[in-house]
Order: C-alpha cells, then sequence, then structure tokens
C-alpha cells in the first residue's frame, strides 16, 4: 500500500510540529461525542468544512455503537441468560463498530489528512478521550 | 506532612523528534512487552493481561470460599434428604443457581470496570497550556475544575492529577486501585475489583442471584430441618442429625439480610440511574442546597433506567491489556516517571487514609445508635452528620452509612458499606485542594464546601 509506506516515511523524515487534542463534548451526558469545533492550529492546514465532517462522521458512528435500541436490548438479555459467557464466543455490537471506525480513519488519513501533512489517531487509542491530530511539518510538501 | 507540590508539565521537556530508524532496530532484539505489563495503575493481571483484578484483592478468595463451602455442604447433606422427600428438582435449581452465582462473581471480579488510561504527556501538556491562561510570573496552581452543562444541568468536572486529565462526569478516581473508573460506584472488597461501568452488570447479577441463592439454600435448610423433626423427633435430635444444616442456617441468616438490603438498595440506583458514589454523595439530591439539582442522566423512566444500566451496549475496555508497547514510544520512561510520584503520593495517601479508616470504623463499633439496613434514605443523612461534626469532616461523613450495617453481625453487611466509605472519603479527599478553594466560585454548593472548609483544619493534604 503505497500510501501507507509514504505515511510511515513522513513520521520518520519530518518533525513533529504540534498535536492538537480534540476535546471530548460532554453536553449530551456521558456518550461518546467530540466538539466540532475547528482548531486554530489547523487552519492553514485543512478546510474547516472538511474537518467538521469528519469528527461528525466520527460523532454519528460512535452514538451508533452506543444506541439504545432493540438489538442492545436483545444482545444484553441474552447475555444475561447465559451468564455474560456468549461474550466469549460472540463480538459486541460496539466492538463491530469500533471496527468500523477504525476502517473509516484509516481512509480519512489516506485520502485527506496525510496528503496535508496530518495524521488523525483513532481516539480508541487514548481512551476515547480525544481525537489527537498529530502536524507534520511541511518539509515533505515544499521539496 | 509531606508537601504535594503540583509541578507544571515543561512542554519543552517534551521533545517529540521522532527517532531515527536505528532505534526502531535496536529495539526489534528485545521481544515485545505488552501494556498490561507497565500499567500504572494498582492492578493484578492474570493469563497475560486477559484478566484484570485490584492489588488489593484479599476478601475475594473469603467470599469464594464461603459461597464454595455453603453450598458444598447443601448438595451433600441436605439434598439427599430432600430429594427422598420432596422433588428431584432442588438440587438441578441450587446448581443452576450456584453456576450462575459463581460466574457473576468471576466476571465482575476479573472485567476491567472501565479504567480511563492516563493522560499521555503530550495531552497533559495540552490541558496544561489550555487551563494556565493567567500568565503570571510567580506560578500557581491553576484552577483545577471545568464547568459544563449536561442536559441543562451545571456539572463539575474535576481535574484528576494522577491521570493528568478532566475526569469525565460520572467518573472517580479509586484510591485503592489508583485509577479514575467510568462510571465509578464503589470499591468492593468482597469481589476484588472496582464497581464501574463495564462490571456494574455483572455485579448486580451477582447479587441478585446471590439473593436468591442464600433464600433458597436458607428456605431447604429449614424445610429439611422442619420435616425432621415432623417424624417424631424433637428439634434437638434433628439438629443433631444434621449438623451441618445449623451450620449453612447460620451463614445464610446472617447474609440474606444483608445481601437483600444491597440487592433492594443497588435496584432502587439502577431503576434512578444513580450510583453508590453520587447517592452517597448526594450529588443530585434536591433536598440540600439553594440550587434544585436533578440527576441529569436519568431517562426519567424506571423501565429505560434499568435497560440503560444492565441491557446497554456493552462498553470496550479502554486500557488495552494485551497490545504490545510500541517500540519507539518513551512509555517505560513515561510510566517511570509517572510511577514515582504516585507511589510516594499514595503511599503516604494510604497511611494517612487507612488510619483515619479505622479511627472511623473503631468508633463505630463503639457506637450504637444506627439505623439498621443499608437503605437508600440512610446516605441522605450524611449531610447532617458532617454539619455536626467539626473534627474531621471527610472521615465522620461515611459513619452512617458503616454504622447502618452495623447490626448485622454478619461480614458482608460490615464491610459492605465500608467500600462506599473508603472511596468516597477518597473522592472528597481528592476534591480537597488549596487551589480548588480558589477555583469554586458559589458558596452555596452543597457539602464539597463543608469539606474544603475544614480541610485546613484537619490537616489532611491534598491527596492530589
Amino acid at each position: 500500500m503505497a500510501e501507507t509506506h509514504s505515511l510511515q516515511d513522513m513520521r520518520q523524515q519530518a518533525a513533529i510540529t504540534a498535536k492538537v487534542f480534540i476535546q471530548r463534548d460532554y453536553s449530551s451526558g456521558t456518550m461518546c461525542q467530540f466538539q466540532t469545533k475547528f482548531p486554530s492550529e489547523l487552519e492553514n492546514r485543512i478546510d474547516k468544512q472538511q474537518f467538521e465532517e469528519t469528527v461528525r462522521a466520527l460523532n454519528n458512528m460512535y452514538a451508533e455503537a452506543e444506541k439504545l435500541g432493540s438489538q442492545s436490548y436483545i444482545e444484553g438479555c441474552l447475555a444475561c441468560l447465559t451468564a455474560y459467557t456468549v461474550f466469549l464466543c460472540m463480538e459486541t455490537h460496539y466492538e463491530k463498530v469500533l471496527k468500523k471506525i477504525a476502517k473509516y480513519i484509516q481512509e480519512q488519513n489516506d485520502k485527506i489528512y496525510a496528503p496535508r501533512g496530518l495524521l488523525l489517531t483513532d481516539p480508541i487509542e487514548r481512551g476515547l478521550r480525544v481525537v489527537e491530530i498529530t502536524i507534520f511539518e511541511d518539509r515533505s510538501l515544499t521539496r | 506532612m509531606k508537601n504535594c507540590e503540583y509541578q507544571q508539565i515543561d512542554p519543552r521537556a517534551l521533545s517529540v523528534t521522532p527517532l531515527s530508524a536505528q532505534n526502531l532496530g535496536e529495539k526489534k532484539a528485545q521481544s515485545p512487552r505488552r501494556k498490561w505489563e507497565v500499567f500504572p495503575g494498582k492492578n493484578r493481571f492474570f493469563c497475560d493481561g486477559r484478566l484484570i483484578l485490584s492489588r488489593q484483592s484479599g476478601i475475594l478468595p473469603l467470599t469464594m470460599g464461603l459461597i464454595v463451602v455453603t453450598c458444598g455442604l447443601f448438595f451433600a447433606f441436605d439434598c439427599p434428604f430432600l430429594v427422598k422427600h420432596l422433588t428431584i428438582f432442588i438440587p438441578v435449581i441450587g446448581g443452576v443457581l450456584f453456576v450462575f452465582v459463581a460466574i457473576s462473581l468471576l466476571r465482575t471480579s476479573f472485567t476491567d470496570p472501565g479504567i480511563l488510561p492516563r493522560a499521555t504527556p503530550d495531552e497533559a501538556a495540552d490541558i496544561e497550556r489550555q487551563i494556565d491562561t493567567s500568565g503570571s510570573s510567580t506560578y500557581r496552581p491553576p484552577p483545577r475544575t471545568k464547568e459544563i452543562l449536561i442536559n441543562q444541568q451545571v456539572v463539575k468536572l474535576k481535574y484528576c492529577f494522577t491521570c493528568k486529565m478532566f475526569r469525565p462526569p460520572r467518573t472517580s478516581h479509586c484510591s485503592l486501585c489508583d485509577n479514575c473508573v467510568e462510571r465509578f460506584d464503589h470499591h468492593c472488597p468482597w469481589v476484588g475489583n472496582c464497581v464501574g461501568k463495564r462490571n456494574y452488570r455483572f455485579f448486580y447479577s451477582f447479587i441478585i442471584s446471590l439473593s436468591f441463592l442464600t433464600s433458597f439454600i436458607f428456605g431447604c435448610v429449614i424445610t429439611h430441618i422442619t420435616l425432621l423433626s415432623q417424624e417424631g423427633k424433637s428439634l434437638v435430635q434433628a439438629i443433631e442429625e444434621s449438623p451441618a444444616s445449623v451450620v449453612e442456617l447460620v451463614i445464610c441468616f446472617f447474609s440474606i439480610w444483608s445481601i437483600l438490603g444491597l440487592s433492594g438498595f443497588h435496584t432502587y440506583l439502577v431503576a434512578s440511574n444513580l450510583t453508590t458514589n453520587e447517592d452517597i454523595k448526594g450529588s443530585w439530591s434536591s433536598k440540600r442546597g439553594a440550587e434544585e439539582s436533578e440527576n441529569p442522566y436519568t431517562y426519567n423512566s424506571i423501565i429505560t433506567n434499568c435497560c440503560v444500566t444492565l441491557c446497554g451496549p456493552m462498553p470496550p475496555s479502554l486500557i488495552d491489556r494485551r497490545g504490545f508497547l510500541p517500540p519507539d514510544e518513551p512509555i517505560p520512561a513515561a510510566s517511570a516517571s509517572d510511577i514515582e510520584l504516585p507511589p510516594f503520593r499514595a503511599k503516604n495517601d494510604a497511611n494517612m487514609c487507612t488510619q483515619s479508616t479505622k479511627d472511623v470504623l473503631e468508633r463505630v463499633v463503639h457506637s450504637s445508635d444506627f439505623p439498621v439496613l443499608c437503605s437508600p434514605g440512610t446516605p441522605k443523612t450524611t449531610p447532617q452528620v458532617l454539619n455536626v461534626s467539626s473534627h474531621a469532616a471527610p472521615t465522620s461523613e461515611p459513619s452512617p452509612s458503616v454504622g447502618c450495617t452495623q447490626q448485622q453481625a454478619r461480614q458482608p453487611a460490615a464491610t459492605a458499606c465500608p467500600p462506599f466509605s473508603r472511596s468516597n472519603k477518597r473522592d472528597s479527599l481528592h476534591s480537597i485542594n488549596p487551589a480548588f478553594r480558589l477555583a469554586s466560585p458559589s458558596p452555596t454548593l452543597s457539602h464539597t464546601t463543608l469539606i474544603l472548609g475544614d480541610a485546613p483544619d484537619t490537616g489532611f493534604n491534598p491527596l492530589h
């Protein structure tokens, strides 16, 4: 995958100028949502619209993971009846959505953020606390 | 008393220049370590990181032993008689309940309760930058609270000095495990772990199934002895014929009160979407303070609250115990410096806290005027206690909940509430911070203000 190789090369060649952290948005409770406020450090790097779209998509996916619908209730009741042993064989709905999120972030990095010298870190690697955006020096782009 | 001096993180010290390829090559020669091996909290890991337990898990073997012994005696001595005289289903039901209890207990004990990983140095520095807006030359610790609005309710987020982040709502730092736990309920020594977001449903099913099991065994043993004495023998003769039944009777009699009480209490908590921590602190009690505070997390429907708490989606473990340490990240260095500070603080704090906890428990044992059951009403009397006592306000606060079970001789009762008291006390001590006083604006805020006011008198140092 040529895209990934260029990311790794970039990481090794480029110096990290800064890291921006998108904090959690707790206005609707303890649900996992991130703030859509556009950080000033990214102003000359990426489109505000693009950034907000990414964060909104992430928020929607996390909302889907934590959705309280019939599917999650059935899963919960089944787990309770089997004394929670069913989780040893089955993947939970949340885990399935997390995989989807990981794929989405990889895709966004490859298509949009890496060409601009940015790198999104999956929030799950930071304990769902922040979305970490690493800003690389523009060295590789100016060459 | 040692000085918990706040140390600002110098962003310049965090040189994040990526390592060159040669470093990667060197590290590859070493065997990759898993993240649980360098986990900074006070936890024990088994099965290569698959199972997690608190380091202070002393009473868990006792819990398991009691359950196994009681059920063993039941199956060995009472079941043969009852199968002959009643029905074969008695050991079947007993077996099913026992299996359920055992599995729930093991899952509660060995599941990650919802531990939040500590902030990376970059994150911590970023937060420091954001809150240190005063820019004064003489450095003083900046305010450590952040207020947010949840469902039109003002909620204060506290900064955790150990984990170096603002705690999400409903998260609390457990000093016994030295971790921030999401939706922290309490630290239960009987299961040897914290009870939080991820294992609350297991804990609840454990106590409910244990209530059924103890009631069932109690009922069966009573039936056994009754049937024996009906066959023309006296009660004493019946007991002599089956001495094991008396043992079971005693154990079950004392556990039933405490376990049923605890189940009732937690059913109330589940139905109102509260945690033990919040209930004891009275965070959402509308009786205290000038402000009407309602629980912003409740769905205002008992069924929805129950479904959400017990059958909601199962969140993943955030600490990634079995992941491999990336070779180029300076995790050992960071955790070493992190580990240096917290054990130093935690050791002294633990000494201080255990000493005062012992004092509280001693005082409680000697006093004898507390209500019987650990009912929901009891914790709400804590504010009055706080108001009245001037000495060591945080330590006296949990005494009603400790003392409320003091009339049960049975162990589970006496120690079911001290977990609440201990973690609660630690939480209240957590909030004691000289900088906190500068930060907390409204004097109308409930008991935290009282604690703050008393803190200098008692000479308690801020835990963090």
